[in-house]
């Protein structure tokens, strides 16, 4: 659905996606992971013609860029890092709006954003100004509009970073609702877990370069899938092993309190970058 | 196209349709202080030609009023939607061009700029002006506004913030609503200030929203320099529009 070859993407002496190859699969969600500055939003603002890339060839649903950007921009839904509906419309005037800017039909339009405005349970909302909306509506009626055309991509970038976990968890439900029904999904976020949970494969960026890519589970094999963890007073320690057996007897050589848990895409993710992941 | 720029146009007169009461209340503020200041207060005691004081400078206040509405009906909105709220990638991710955009945008702004100016020949009118309202005020009125929402575009989508905006206002719009033949004609000063005013659009506006309140018609170098720097104005709009993406 998405091939994007040798990109790169420099700003003035920065380079902030350093020759990335991707493909993401029809029907699947994908997640972009990484820290702070990895270059994940850029990725997606490439991808949604938001800015040039330097070099690379990008395909989207058999259309290339620069070459398609009309068409690829009708059939991508994004949903932006930050806030950027518009404040001085209503919930329903600002997916009018969208519904405009994509020549849907007026019935059809009407139609669509009452059923979205269900979807994302906001129809109480639809008539009240979105600066009076709390993070969370604000996000799902940033969904709402990016689903408002029918698109075949869409993209999420940190789509629930700053909301409550009740908040996010009931977005993870959305997300899974749409993937279910074949949209294809690539998200980018620095949560472990929503990666996790979401995602049938992941990769991971840092500093512009792809360093892994795979199904999270797969990850967490290759580096071993039991973690022993101890502490000697200074920093968190952790070695990875295979199997429980091997782990446990590691364990026993020390003379700290150790754990032995499941190993997650967190440690992948620390032993990778070499950096730990904060919310 | 059209209807991108009906789409374009319809989200600012949605916004406005809520507020035009106010709108137009507010808008009545700053003709009334020109036309008791410079009509009333100092009118009485200049001589023109022929005519008052107040029927010469009338034609100037709309061509100034005009500008300013005009400009900052797009210019500052526009500007905060690139630089801060982020709304202008709404647009730019959606499948229309840029001319598209650019064009409701400065539709949107000669609307705000002819409400103004309606309010402000009324006014006018109120004051005891005498003027012709015909059908060639009404076309250098429509290209002035068109002119200034125009720049406005190119304004905001080069500098980068709302203080470079006001900046803007300051430096270029304020001494030309000035200086542009809005309350005297440049024919008294020195030959290279004249020559700077003369190449100014709103120089132009001015003395042919004056000729032609007089019934007099409108030079046709003023109708040209108009529409030359409209059709830049515009094309730069777009080709920034365009170049947007870094
Ligand atoms: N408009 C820009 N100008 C200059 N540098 C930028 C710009 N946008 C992003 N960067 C840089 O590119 C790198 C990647 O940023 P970004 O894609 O936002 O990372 P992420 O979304 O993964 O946190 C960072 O080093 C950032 O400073
Ligand atoms: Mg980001």
């Amino acid at each position: 659905m998405i091939t994007i070859h040798g990109l790169v993407k420099q700003f003035a002496d920065r380079t902030a996606i350093d020759h990335l190859d991707l493909r993401i699969d029809k029907g699947e969600t994908f997640g972009l992971l990484g820290p702070n500055g990895a270059g994940k939003t850029t990725t997606i603002r490439i991808l949604t013609m938001l800015t040039k890339a330097t070099a690379g060839q990008i395909n989207i649903a058999g259309f290339d860029l620069p070459a398609d950007e009309q068409q690829i921009k009708a059939i991508i839904g994004v949903v932006p890092q930050f806030f950027n509906l518009d404040s001085d419309l209503t919930a329903r005037e600002n997916l009018d709006l969208h519904g405009r800017l994509h020549h849907i039909p007026s019935d059809e339009r009407n139609r669509r954003i009452t059923e979205l405005l269900q979807y994302v349970e906001l129809s109480d909302r639809e008539h009240d100004r979105v600066n009076t909306f709390s993070g969370g509506m604000k996000r799902r009626l940033m969904i709402a509009r990016a689903l408002l055309h029918r698109p075949q991509v869409l993209f999420l970038d940190e789509p629930t970073v700053g909301l409550d976990p009740q908040v996010r968890r009931r977005l993870w439900d959305l997300i899974r609702r749409l993937n279910e029904e074949g949209l294809t999904v690539l998200l980018t976020t620095h949560y472990i877990e929503e990666a996790e949970s979401l995602c049938k494969r992941v990769a991971i960026l840092d500093k512009g370069r792809l360093i892994a890519l795979n199904s999270p589970a797969a990850l967490c094999q290759g580096l071993g899938e039991f973690v022993v963890e101890w502490s000697d007073g200074e920093a968190t320690n952790s070695r990875f092993f295979s199997d429980r057996a091997a782990a446990a007897q590691f364990a026993a050589t020390l003379t700290a309190t150790t754990t032995i848990r499941l190993s997650n895409l967190e440690d992948v993710f620390v032993e990778l970058t070499g950096r730990k992941v904060v919310g | 196209m059209l209807t991108d720029i009906w789409t374009v146009f319809w989200r600012d007169w949605i916004v406005l349709k809520r507020r035009l009461s106010r709108y137009i209340l507010s808008r009545m503020i700053s003709p009334m202080l020109y036309l008791v200041a410079f009509g009333w207060g100092l009118g009485r005691s200049i001589q023109t030609g022929q005519g008052s004081y107040l029927d010469f400078i009338v034609p100037g206040i709309v061509a100034l009023n005009s500008m300013t509405i005009s400009f900052n009906a797009v210019g500052t909105p526009l500007n905060m939607s690139r630089v801060y709220h982020k709304t202008l990638e709404e647009y730019l991710i959606a499948p229309i061009s840029a001319a598209a955009f650019v064009l409701g945008k400065i539709f949107s702004g000669m609307l705000r700029g002819l409400i103004s100016s309606a309010v402000l020949i009324i006014m006018a009118y109120a004051f005891g002006a005498k003027f012709s309202l015909n059908a060639w005020f009404m076309a250098i009125l429509l290209l002035n506004c068109g002119i200034f929402a125009a720049l406005a575009v190119v304004a905001a989508m080069s500098l980068d913030s709302h203080e470079d905006m006001g900046n803007f206002n300051t430096y270029v719009l304020l001494p030309m609503s000035f200086l542009c033949a809005t309350f005297f004609t440049p024919k008294q000063l020195p030959e290279l200030a004249r020559w700077l005013i003369e190449i100014l659009p709103l120089t132009h506006a001015s003395q042919a929203l004056r000729s032609s309140a007089a019934g007099a018609g409108v030079a046709p170098v003023s109708l040209a320099v108009m529409a030359l720097y409209f059709i830049a104005f515009v094309a730069v709009g777009i080709w920034q529009v365009k170049r947007v993406r870094d």
